[in-house]
């Protein structure tokens, strides 16, 4: 089994960043953890399998990592390959760059708001109602999860995700968050050791 | 909702967490600590067992494990700049008062709050800030020029990792307590 931490971010085996990693040992081993258990459950539960990776894939290729968006594209690609090519479309749609987003209108911090692109899926026919709202909920936690309001988790309770099903959509799209800035993080510092060295 | 501040807030959840008695076994294991069973937000978490253990184990690895690499003030400064950036008003008063407070330093850790990640502050504090903030865009905007004014500012490479770590685990923290719930006045 590999360390997708390692293996995204070019990690090779007693290379410094290897050393650097298991001076946090709880940290590698539980990142690695993490995606076992939102990727690869050993029981899926609330949320599929097929959902788990769509949602990946969406959320890695709106972060626009090569290396990591492919990983999680082909992740997708073989567990549902119809679906990757509608996925793909809906990243198009949905790129932009964050964070931004409104702050409450009579609040102190209204003057700090920062409008963008409010993504609506293409194609919620291809998509199904559930990962339709699954995938405009991703979009609102990638790049403005300030605006975040009890009325968006209501629009995935009226699409069929139960309050645990939330809880593991929403840990996948912040685990992701997580993983992808740890591996870009990583790499960069690797690369820079190697110019040094 | 409040602005940005060190005042002690409560978290109220917008799902059901689940309640203390139907707490089980593995549920326990997964809060890791027996005091958490009394957060809302952990019991929240507790309804998917796996992923919270996960996230916690990787949380206090990074954040308590002082063994070498980034002092602890420096990765308290790395959430909270993470939060203000993102715009978790609850994230940020819970590590603003730890930074404050491990620091020694409320007055800069209070503009940083007070006038964002833009404010001035000294080099090194401005490299750690620069970098969280570059980390918490997406697509994700950190590069060379960070890990140099982190080298530059004394950081050494654990101490850059840590850095690296901190900001990248409050973007995911953020997104969990911005989106299943919000911040209120302590009761």
């Amino acid at each position: 089994m590999i360390d997708v931490i390692d293996h995204l971010a070019g990690i090779e085996p007693d290379s410094p960043l290897d050393h650097l990693r298991d001076q946090r040992p709880d940290a590698r081993e539980h990142a690695q953890r993490g995606f076992d258990a939102l990727l690869t459950p050993d029981v899926p539960g609330e949320v599929s399998l097929v959902e788990r990776d769509a949602v990946a894939a969406f959320v890695t290729g709106l972060h626009r990592d090569p290396r990591t968006a492919r990983f999680y594209a082909d992740r997708l690609s073989e567990l549902a390959p119809d679906l990757l090519d509608v996925v793909r479309r809906e990243i198009a749609a949905g790129s932009t760059t964050g964070p931004y987003g409104a702050y409450p209108a009579d609040g102190p911090l209204a003057v700090e708001s920062d409008d963008g692109l409010r993504y609506r899926a293409q194609d919620p026919a291809a998509l199904g109602g559930r990962l339709t709202a699954a995938f405009e909920h991703a979009h609102l936690l990638v790049f403005r999860p300030r605006e975040a309001d009890p009325k968006d988790l209501r629009a995935l309770a009226d699409a069929g995700w139960s309050d645990t099903a939330i809880v593991t959509l929403s840990q996948l799209v912040a685990f992701l968050s997580f993983q992808i800035r740890v591996v870009a993080g990583l790499r960069l510092l690797g690369a820079t050791q190697k110019g040094t060295s | 909702m409040t602005g940005f501040t060190t005042d002690q807030l409560d978290w109220t959840p917008w799902l059901a967490p689940l309640t203390e008695p139907e707490l089980t076994d593995a549920h326990r294991e997964a809060l890791v600590d027996a005091a958490r069973a009394a957060s809302p937000y952990f019991r929240l978490l507790a309804r998917d067992p796996e992923i919270l253990h996960a996230r916690t184990k990787t949380d206090k690895d990074i954040f308590y494990n002082t063994k070498g690499g980034l002092p602890r003030p420096e990765r308290e400064l790395a959430a909270t700049a993470t939060s203000r950036r993102n715009g978790c008003v609850y994230c940020a008063s819970v590590h603003a008062r730890f930074a404050a407070h491990y620091s020694k330093r409320p007055d800069d850790v209070q503009r940083l709050l007070d006038e964002g990640v833009g404010a001035p502050q000294d080099g090194r504090w401005q490299a750690v800030i620069d970098a969280s903030v570059a980390l918490a865009a997406t697509p994700v905007e950190f590069g060379a020029e960070h890990i140099e004014a982190l080298r530059a500012a004394g950081l050494d490479d654990l101490a850059i990792s840590d850095t690296i770590h901190a900001a990248a685990f409050f973007n995911w923290a953020n997104r969990l307590m911005l989106s299943l719930g919000e911040p209120t006045a302590d009761r």
